[in-house]
C-alpha cells in the first residue's frame, strides 16, 4: 500500500477578519495534487475570503504551504510568483485596456502559453483589440480565465467562474475547467452543484468559518439530507 | 467617573489660565517676556484663540470626518466684517457683531448645503474653491472694503474702553480664554448628544447612517455651520486681539495650518486640538525669535538656515508626528493605544463599506 | 482681434503649465490614491534648481544652450526628488492615504521654507534667453515666444506621457493600476515599482512647470509654486482624477477662462469663474470630466 502523494497546498489553522468580523475562524484543509477540489458553502461562509486570504489580498493568520514552501507572510505578488494563478470572484478585468493588453499584463516571464489560450478560448484572439469593458459576461469570464492560464501554475484558485452566465456558457466553461485540470490543480468555488459533481474529484465544505466536511464529492452530493444540512439547498446534484 | 475627573481637570486647567495675568514671572526666554505683560499676554490669547478655532476645526474633520479645505473661509468672515462694519461701514459694536453673526450662520448654511452634496476628495475641492473665491474677493477690494493687500484695522474708538490700549490687554486675554471655554464646552456637549453620536457614525460608516433611516446630508450640515459659526466668532476675537484683518486669514495655507494644528493635537479627542492649536501658534511665533538667539546664530549654516525657518521646522515635526505619533499630543497622553485620530480615519478609509464598531469607550 | 489671439494663446500657455503639474497629481492619485501635496514643491524646485545651476555653467558660452542643460538639471532634479520621496515618505505609509496626504504637506512646508531660508524670499530675476522675450506676429498679434515654448513642452509632455502609457509595459502596469490596483498585483506585478515610477513622473513635469513658470513670470520666488499648485488641482478634479486627456481638457479650459474673464470682465473675475466651474463641475458631475476611476 503506498503512501497518500503529499498535498500541493495545506492550509492549518487560517484565521481572517474583514473590519472587526471574524470571517475565517481557524479553517484547516487539504488540496490534494492534480484535479479539482472543489470549495462548497452557503452564501457569505468566507470562501471568497479564503481564497483572498490564500492570495495575500486579505492578510491571514495561520500556515498555508504550498509545495512546501510557506505563503502566508508573503505579499501577494509574491505569492502569485510561486506559481499562483487566480480567476477573481467578478471577473475583475480591466475595463480600459484591450483583450490583448488584459492578457499581455499577466504575463509573468517568457513562456506566455497563448497558444493554448487561444484555442481554449478562439475569440479573445478575434476580439483582441476590443475594449474588455465592451465584452459581454461571458466574454469577460473568457478574459479572467485566458489570463490565470497564460502561465504554467502550480494551482488555480478560481472563484466562481458561472456566476451570472447563461446555461450554454455554463456549460462551456465547466468544459474548459475539466480540459485545463486535465494538467493543472484547481481549488473552485462554485454554488453550481452541477458543474461541482462534473469537474470536482473532492470538496470542502465552509459553514461559520470553520470546515464541515472534506472528502470525496461523490460522497457528499449523493446524499441528498448532507447537501441540505451543509449547503443548505434542496436534493443532491441533478 | 471618567467624565467627572475630565470635568475637574478642565475647571483646573481654565482656572489656572485665568489666573495668568495675575503671575508675574520671569519665563527665561520662553516668551519674549513676563508672563503676564501685555506681549505674552497677547501670544496667550492668540493661543488660546486658535486652541479654539483648531477645535471647531476638529469637530468638522476629527469628528464626522468631514475634510474640508476651506475652513479658514469663516474664521475669515468673522475677521473681516468686525473690521469692515466698525470702520468702513462705520456701524457701532453691536450692530456689527450681530451683522457678523447674522452671516457667521447664514453663509455656512448656504455653502455647506451645496458643498455637501458631494463627498470625500470632491467635498475638500468644493470647499477649497469656495474659499479661494473669498480670498480673491478680498484681494479684488470691492469698493476699498477689504483694503486688499494691507487689510483693514479695527476702529478703537467703537470698542469699549476695558478693550482698547496695551494695558488693558489682560482684558482681551480674558475674552480669548471666554472664547476657548465656551467653543470647549458647546463642543464637548455637542458630540455627546444624540446628534453628535451621529456625527461620530458618520465618519466612521457613512452607508450604516443611512441604512438606519437617518439622513446624513442634514446631520453633516449641522456639524458644518455649528464649527463655522464657532469658527467666525473665533475670527471676531482674534481680529480684536491683533487690531486688525490682513488677507492672510483667507489662504488656503491658513486652512492648512489648522489641519496641522487638529493632527498635532490628535483628531477625535475634545482637548487634543485645543493643545495642537495652542502648540502650533506659539511655535509659529516663537521660533522665529529663538532663531535669532546666540545659539542659533553660532550654529554651521546647514543648521542655521532650516531652523531659522518656523514653517521648516513645523513642516518637518508635523512629518515626524505622523509616523511616529499618529495620534497626536494627545495620543501620548493615553497609555493603552488608542484607535482614533488620523489612524482609525486610515482604517476607515481603507475598508469602505465594511462594518466598525463604534468606539465602546468615549474619548 | 490681436488682444483675442494674445490671450488665446496666453490662456493656451498658462493651461500648458496647470497641465503640467495636473497631470502627474493626476497620475499619482489615479494609481496610489495620494493626494500630493508636495507638488508644489516639486515646481519651486524645478525652478530654483535651474535658476542656481544656470548661474554656475559660465563655462558654456551660448545663452539658450546654457538655459537648456540648466533646465535639464532642473527635470533631473525634479526625478530624484519625486522618487526619494515616495520610497522614504510615502511608500512605509503603506496604503494609508489620509497620513500620506499629510506627510505631503508637511514636506511642501519644509521644503519651501528651506528654498526661502537659503535664498530668501524675494523675488529672482530668472536667466530666461532673450529670444523667449522677443514677440512673434501671429494674427496681428504680438506673441512673446516663450508662450509657444510653454505650448509645446505640455504638447509634447501629453504625447510623451500618452505614449508612454500606451506602448511599454510600465504604462499598461499604471493604465490598470489606475483601474484596479489590487488585481494588479494578483496578476503577479509588484506595483511598488510603478508608484516610484509615476512619482518620478510626477517630479519631472511639475519641475518642467516650475522651469516654465520662471519664463512665464520672467521671475522666481518660494512661493510661486503654491500659487500654481491650486490651480493645477482644480484642473486635476475638472478633469477627473486619474485622467490624462481629462487634464487636459481642463487644464486648456480653466487657462482659457481664466485669461478671457480676466480680460473681458475684471481683473480677479477669470480666478473666480474658474473656481465657479470646478463648484459647478463637482456638482453636476463628482467624478470629474473623465470616466469615474475605481480604486
Amino acid at each position: 500500500m503506498t503512501e497518500p502523494a503529499a498535498p500541493l497546498l495545506s492550509v492549518r489553522d487560517l484565521h481572517a477578519y474583514l473590519g472587526p468580523s471574524h470571517v475565517l475562524q481557524g479553517i484547516s484543509f487539504d488540496v490534494p495534487r492534480g484535479g479539482v477540489t472543489a470549495l462548497l458553502g452557503r452564501n457569505g461562509v468566507g470562501k471568497t475570503t479564503t481564497i483572498r486570504s490564500l492570495m495575500g489580498l486579505v492578510r491571514p493568520r495561520g500556515s498555508v504551504v504550498l509545495d512546501g514552501a510557506e505563503l502566508s507572510r508573503l505579499p501577494t505578488h509574491k505569492i502569485v510568483g510561486r506559481g499562483v494563478g487566480y480567476v477573481p470572484e467578478d471577473r475583475d478585468v480591466f475595463a480600459g485596456l484591450t483583450v490583448r493588453e488584459n492578457l499581455e499584463l499577466a504575463e509573468r516571464n517568457g513562456s506566455a502559453r497563448y497558444d493554448l489560450v487561444y484555442e481554449l478560448f478562439p475569440e479573445l484572439d478575434e476580439r483582441a483589440e476590443q475594449k474588455a469593458g465592451t465584452l459581454s459576461g461571458g466574454q469577460q469570464q473568457m478574459v479572467a480565465i485566458g489570463r490565470a492560464l497564460l502561465n504554467e501554475n502550480r494551482i488555480l484558485l478560481v472563484d466562481e467562474p458561472t456566476k451570472g452566465l447563461a446555461p450554454l456558457l455554463v456549460t462551456e466553461v465547466a468544459r474548459v475547467l475539466e480540459r485545463v485540470s486535465e494538467t493543472e490543480t484547481m481549488l473552485l468555488v462554485e454554488q453550481n452543484l452541477g458543474v461541482v459533481q462534473r469537474i470536482a474529484r473532492d470538496a470542502i465544505v465552509l459553514d461559520a468559518g470553520r470546515v464541515t466536511y472534506a472528502g470525496s464529492t461523490e460522497a457528499l452530493l449523493s446524499d441528498p439530507d448532507r447537501v441540505r444540512s451543509l449547503l443548505g439547498v434542496a436534493g443532491g446534484a441533478h | 467617573m471618567r467624565r467627572a475627573l475630565g470635568i475637574v481637570v478642565a475647571v483646573a486647567v481654565f482656572g489656572l489660565l485665568a489666573l495668568v495675568p495675575k503671575i508675574s514671572l520671569d519665563t527665561h526666554g520662553v516668551f519674549s517676556s513676563e508672563l503676564n505683560s501685555p506681549g505674552t499676554l497677547q501670544l496667550l490669547g492668540l493661543m488660546l484663540v486658535f486652541g479654539g478655532v483648531a477645535l471647531t476645526y476638529d469637530l468638522l474633520f476629527g469628528f464626522t470626518g468631514l475634510l474640508s479645505f476651506g475652513h479658514a473661509l469663516y474664521f475669515a468672515v468673522g475677521v473681516y466684517l468686525t473690521a469692515i462694519g466698525t470702520t468702513k461701514w462705520d456701524w457701532s459694536l453691536p450692530k456689527t457683531l450681530a451683522f457678523t453673526a447674522l452671516i457667521g450662520l447664514l453663509l455656512p448654511l448656504l455653502l455647506g448645503a451645496v458643498s455637501l452634496r458631494v463627498a470625500g476628495i470632491a467635498f475638500a475641492m468644493v470647499t477649497l474653491a469656495f474659499a479661494e473665491a473669498g480670498s480673491i474677493l478680498v484681494d479684488k477690494n470691492p469698493h476699498g472694503w477689504s483694503g486688499g493687500e494691507e487689510g483693514v484695522a479695527v476702529a478703537f474708538q467703537k470698542l469699549p474702553e476695558s478693550f482698547v490700549g496695551v494695558l488693558n490687554t489682560k482684558h482681551l486675554y480674558w475674552l480669548a480664554l471666554a472664547y476657548l471655554i465656551v467653543v470647549f464646552v458647546i463642543v464637548n456637549w455637542a458630540v455627546d448628544s444624540s446628534p453628535g453620536r451621529v456625527w461620530q457614525a458618520i465618519r466612521e460608516n457613512e452607508r450604516r447612517v443611512e441604512v438606519l433611516g437617518l439622513q446624513p446630508f442634514r446631520f453633516k450640515l449641522m456639524a458644518f455651520v455649528l464649527s463655522s459659526f464657532l469658527a467666525t466668532a473665533g475670527g471676531v476675537v482674534y481680529v480684536l486681539l491683533i487690531g486688525g484683518a490682513t488677507p492672510q486669514v483667507t489662504t488656503p495655507s491658513f486652512t492648512l495650518a489648522l489641519l496641522l494644528m487638529v493632527v498635532i493635537g490628535g483628531t477625535g479627542t475634545r482637548w487634543g486640538a485645543v493643545l495642537g492649536g495652542a502648540v502650533y501658534t506659539f511655535l509659529d511665533n516663537r521660533l522665529l525669535d529663538w532663531s535669532d538667539s546666540q545659539t542659533i546664530q553660532d550654529l554651521p549654516k546647514a543648521l542655521r538656515i532650516p531652523l531659522s525657518e518656523p514653517l521648516f521646522v513645523l513642516g518637518t515635526l508635523f512629518v515626524l508626528l505622523v509616523y511616529f505619533l499618529p495620534g497626536g499630543l494627545a495620543g501620548l497622553a493615553r497609555l493603552r493605544p488608542r484607535r482614533g485620530g488620523v489612524a482609525l480615519l486610515d482604517e476607515v478609509a481603507a475598508a469602505p463599506g465594511a462594518a466598525v464598531e463604534p468606539e465602546a469607550e468615549r474619548v | 482681434m490681436d488682444t483675442f489671439v494674445l490671450l488665446t494663446v496666453t490662456g493656451l500657455a498658462l493651461g500648458a503649465m496647470y497641465f503640467l503639474i495636473a497631470s502627474g497629481l493626476s497620475l499619482i492619485y489615479g494609481l496610489m490614491g495620494v493626494l500630493n501635496f508636495a507638488h508644489g514643491a516639486f515646481i519651486t524646485v524645478g525652478t530654483y534648481a535651474t535658476w542656481w545651476s544656470e548661474s554656475k555653467l559660465d563655462a558654456i558660452g551660448s545663452d539658450p544652450l546654457r538655459f537648456v542643460v540648466a533646465a535639464g538639471f532642473g527635470l533631473l532634479c525634479g526625478a530624484v526628488l519625486g522618487a526619494l520621496v515616495e520610497v522614504v515618505l510615502i511608500r512605509p505609509l503603506y496604503q494609508r492615504h489620509i497620513e500620506q496626504a499629510l506627510v505631503t504637506v508637511g514636506l511642501s512646508l519644509a521644503l519651501i521654507a528651506l528654498v526661502q531660508g537659503i535664498w530668501g524670499p524675494t523675488e529672482r530675476i530668472y536667466p530666461t534667453p532673450k529670444w523667449m522675450y522677443e514677440t512673434t506676429s501671429i494674427l496681428g498679434a504680438q506673441i512673446p515666444n516663450d508662450r509657444f515654448v510653454e505650448i509645446a513642452a505640455a504638447v509634447v509632455t501629453l504625447g510623451a506621457l500618452t505614449a508612454f502609457l500606451r506602448y511599454t509595459r510600465y504604462g499598461l502596469i499604471i493604465r490598470a493600476g489606475v483601474e484596479n490596483r489590487a488585481m494588479v498585483t494578483a496578476l503577479g506585478i509588484d506595483v511598488k515599482k510603478a508608484f516610484t515610477l509615476v512619482f518620478a513622473i510626477g517630479g519631472v513635469a511639475a519641475a518642467l512647470a516650475g522651469v516654465l513658470a520662471g519664463v512665464y513670470f520672467g521671475s522666481v520666488d518660494p512661493n510661486q509654486g503654491t500659487s500654481l499648485l491650486i490651480f493645477a488641482f482644480i484642473v486635476t478634479v475638472i478633469g477627473g482624477l486619474g485622467s490624462i486627456p481629462g487634464s487636459a481638457v481642463a487644464a486648456v479650459a480653466v487657462g482659457l477662462i481664466q485669461q478671457y474673464a480676466n480680460y473681458y470682465a475684471s481683473s480677479g473675475t477669470g480666478d473666480l469663474a474658474v473656481v465657479l466651474l470646478l463648484a459647478l463641475t463637482l456638482l453636476v458631475k463628482p467624478g470629474g470630466l473623465a470616466p469615474k476611476v475605481a480604486h
